[in-house]
């Protein structure tokens, strides 16, 4: 077993110890191709590892926490998460890191080099999801060359990774992953070229940049593009690039820097240096026997093989399903920043706009035939916005992940979730309501008179003060017997909510748990990490992550507000039809309020589900979720189905759910844990339960339907267990 | 049937099949004691039966307080077993076979351990019915969910 092998040694290692990346260049090198300097830290090296340190078990348990076909993309995303922090908060064993040091030490004289996955699954049609697994380009010195070989071993795990491990063939059993550290070269122009074009087998494909080739594989910067000719190597066309910037190595790592004013306006190859890259790529698929994808550098005119490996000629079936669209979420710094001006700067502001004009007609004044329009019309606002949520805010939500990521990166905490803890007191609209409802609450505790008015169901004699907290409460916010904020008449009136009220009034106030001196010194704890640039970088991070953890609750509301005006439009119609007939409206109306999928007439609202498992033979009594928010808490489980079954909630209840949405969470305050049957450690659910300092569970595969409502519930928030029921045998 | 109670009782019948020992626990005056006994189960998953010498201490405990408790698993000494092992807990009354009811349950048990044929027909050998009021059926580590027999 050998755990480091240079690359001399390289051919006579297997696929299985080098990994398909380090094979191929083995055999680049011995067949005459120039390759940077190269040494490769074996897959045998990753499996004592994660062998030695338990890690291997600890990798199966994360990965069959549930089924992986009932895992969403959030869940998958989190088990990457939380496996990559596995990696980075274990040491390596003694004798491992011993060798590898000799060995990094004698090969390395402090020059920078890049660290680069190379999988042992990666066969041919598994090379072609490239992306997978991460490459680090530019690292210094022997500690961060073996770091960076940690993060690599992780990328195993990556959600990408993850999710096409059916392709790929992951398996956490047998999967294993090898390493190359090779000397960096900062050449002039890079590129990829693909021997043969998988859309036309008659030609090449080359793309080429100027400066390091990272920024072509990571889709930073738009290349050249050349197609030509196998058999005549005779250029077919070249596709110029608006040029504007090159990757370059920084201080550490990489950095974006603008192109000089000449090299804006030249290609970054020549003629002949496209003849030689093409000459290259055929020479490559020749030793190979393959058609091959080289990626490759030209420094002082010397063109330099980086990679290779095989092409495939049909394209993976990554295009046709959502797993791309989920992927592309991934964005980049510099993109989210754009995203979060558009978001804050154009969007946000039209969405409240539109919602505002729309909530400033008075439709009682339209004719039939205009309210019909008008529906029409708010059905199609509500499309439009719709359609941004998920093409502009849900893409925006990864600023949170990209903060974690660096995070975790740079602190190394045990918890992986630590990073959430710096993203809290963020000015939250759901917080704003529920600050408003406990405004009232507290009114009703220090006013027997008014709590009487209430429980006599007499809340129009009520206080003026309390009235007009009210009604300024339902102008905002709704009466929230609707599952959508803004809807006034959902319930025909403010019972259900001044039930609420009165609920919470009964109790103690639950505050916002969030204690701002724990956030600062957090805080100050991360950034005081870092000096000059990679301070302002952190801080910029951070800030960015914030607007996103907020952006995140927030849009759901802004978004409810814009249906809420769609419904209001609906329900004006309904109660013309209610007051004239069906026969004596105009005929478009009816057909407007079936279109949105309701009947002429709002249907009651329907009783809390109590149904459960009561004819089975089979109980619940311990279900295994993801911890979310942590602590411990026991309670009645009220489980909601839909909108009417909050109005029911008491003080001290479990909240219990499918998917909480921040339309939902006003009655946290009085819940003492929440369990989701969604997934994730960022949803809406978890992050309101972490507001309020409130146990969360979530992830839980049919919880709704496994425990009924009144089931006593022990939540577990630290590891992530509910358990039904007392702990006495009958 | 409910997906659930199949889901629940298909996983006990599997470990059923595959595993011959289980744990037996029993008390006497508040003392825990635990014995590897081998095991079989009928067709329904209500009775649990094993065989033993009359002799013994977990005898002993089982004529003072027939309430036991009784665990079988899928380990295999492995580190793998801690997110792949299935356990079950049953709880329940036992009570020896006697008269005409113990030549069926002797055949009964040695189909599952034909290789005990001398031991169980000894004269100071006893065979045992577990009554079983519950399963507690644990897998992915901390899932638990109940199946009640009676």
């Amino acid at each position: 077993m050998k755990w480091i092998v240079s690359l001399e040694d390289m051919p006579e290692q297997t696929h299985l110890t080098v990994g398909g990346k380090g094979a191929a260049l083995a055999f680049l090198a011995k067949s005459g191709f120039v390759i940077p300097k190269t040494l490769c830290v074996t897959a045998d090296s990753y499996d004592y590892f994660i062998t030695r340190t338990g890690l291997r078990e600890r990798i199966l348990l994360e990965l069959s926490r549930k089924d992986y076909n009932d895992m969403r993309w959030e869940e998958i995303w989190d088990a990457s998460l939380r496996i990559r922090s596995m990696f980075l908060t274990q040491q390596i064993p003694e004798d491992l890191s011993t060798q590898l040091h000799q060995a990094l030490s004698s090969w390395h004289s402090n020059e920078a080099v890049v660290v680069r996955s190379s999988a042992s699954d990666e066969d041919a049609s598994a090379t072609s999801f490239a992306g997978l697994h991460e490459s680090y380009v530019n690292i210094h010195g022997v500690e961060s060359i073996i770091e960076h070989v940690k993060l690599v071993w992780a990328s195993l795990w990556s959600d990408a990774a993850l999710l096409y491990r059916q392709e790929i063939g992951l398996d956490a059993d047998k999967s294993r992953m090898a390493v190359i550290v090779q000397k960096l070269i900062s050449g002039q122009s890079s590129g990829v070229v693909f021997s043969t074009n998988p859309t036309d087998p008659s030609q090449l494909v080359m793309e080429s940049i100027y400066g390091l080739n990272q920024g072509l594989v990571d889709g930073l910067l738009e290349p050249d593009r050349w197609l030509v000719d196998r058999s005549n190597l005779r250029i077919l066309s070249h596709t110029e690039a608006h040029r504007e910037k090159m990757l370059v190595p920084a201080e550490l790592g990489t950095k974006v820097e603008p192109l000089s004013k000449e090299k804006t306006s030249k290609p970054p190859l020549s003629r002949e240096d496209v003849l030689k890259v093409a000459d290259l790529a055929m020479r490559a698929e020749k030793v190979f026997g393959q058609p091959q994808d080289v990626e490759w550098t030209i420094k002082d005119g010397k063109l330099i093989v980086l990679q290779s490996r095989p092409v495939t000629m049909l394209e993976p079936s990554r295009g046709e399903d959502e797993r791309t669209w989920y992927l592309s979420l991934r964005r980049s710094f510099e993109s989210l920043k754009n995203l979060r001006r558009k978001i804050e700067h154009e969007l946000i502001p039209a969405m409240v706009r539109e919602a505002e004009h729309m909530a400033g007609q008075n439709l009682k004044t339209l004719s039939d035939e205009a309210l019909s329009k008008e529906i029409g019309r708010r059905k199609a606002v509500e499309s439009k916005w719709n359609a941004i949520y998920w093409e502009e805010y849900i893409p925006f939500a990864h600023g949170v992940r990209l903060f974690g990521q660096f995070y975790n990166d740079t602190v190394r905490p045990i918890d992986p979730y630590e990073f959430v803890g710096l993203l809290g007191a963020t000015e939250m609209e759901s917080l704003a309501r529920n600050r408003m409802l406990e405004e009232m609450a507290s009114m009703v505790r220090s006013n027997r008179q008014l709590e009487e008015q209430l429980v006599n169901g007499e809340y129009l004699s009520a206080d003026q003060s309390f009235l007009d907290l009210l009604h300024r409460f339902i102008e905002q916010f709704g009466d929230l017997s609707c599952a959508v904020t803004g809807v006034v008449q959902c319930s025909q009136g403010p019972e259900g909510l001044l039930r609420l009220v009165r609920e919470m009034a009964a109790h103690p106030a639950q505050q916002v748990s969030t204690n701002s001196k724990e956030i600062e010194s957090l805080k100050n704890g991360f950034l005081n990490r870092f000096s000059d640039e990679k301070r302002l970088l952190a801080e910029e991070l951070l800030d960015l992550a914030r607007a996103s953890y907020r952006l995140r609750d927030d849009d759901n509301i802004k978004l409810a507000r814009i249906e809420a005006q769609k419904l209001t439009a609906i329900q004006e119609a309904e109660s013309r039809i209610m007051e004239k007939g069906l026969d004596k409206v105009a005929p478009g109306l009816a057909d407007e309020i079936s279109a949105s999928g309701r009947t002429a007439v709002s249907s009651p609202i329907t009783p809390t589900h109590e149904a459960g498992m009561d004819d089975e033979k089979v109980k619940p009594r311990q279900l295994r979720g993801q911890p979310a928010g942590p602590g411990i808490a026991r309670g009645p489980a009220r489980i909601i189905k839909d909108a009417a079954d909050l109005l029911a909630f008491k003080h001290g209840e479990v909240l219990i759910c499918d998917a909480v949405d921040p339309n939902m969470t006003f009655v946290v305050p009085l819940a003492a844990a929440i369990v989701e049957r969604r997934g994730g450690m960022l949803i809406h659910g978890a992050i309101i339960a972490r507001e309020y300092g409130l146990p969360c569970v979530t992830g839980l595969s049919g919880v709704i339907d496994l425990i009924k409502t009144g089931d006593l519930v022990t939540v577990d928030g630290f590891l992530g267990v509910v358990t039904v029921g007392s702990a006495e045998l009958k | 049937m409910h997906e659930n109670t199949r889901y629940v009782e298909e996983t006990i019948r599997k470990l059923f099949q595959i595993q011959k020992l289980g744990v037996l626990s029993t008390q006497n005056s508040g003392q825990p004691y635990a014995s590897l006994v081998a095991f079989v189960a009928d067709e329904e998953l209500a009775h649990l039966y094993f065989a033993t010498a009359r002799t013994t201490r977990k005898y002993h405990n089982l004529e003072t307080d027939p309430r036991v408790a009784m665990l079988m698993d899928s380990r295999s000494n492995l580190d793998s077993d801690i997110h792949e092992a299935v356990a079950v807990t049953a709880i329940g009354t036992a009570s020896e076979i006697r008269g005409q009811d113990k030549s069926h349950g002797v055949n009964f048990y040695l189909s599952k351990h034909p290789y005990l044929q001398d031991f169980v027909r000894a004269e100071s050998c006893a065979l045992i019915r577990i009554a079983v009021k519950t399963y507690y059926l644990v897998s992915r580590f901390q899932q638990v969910m109940e199946l009640h027999i009676s």
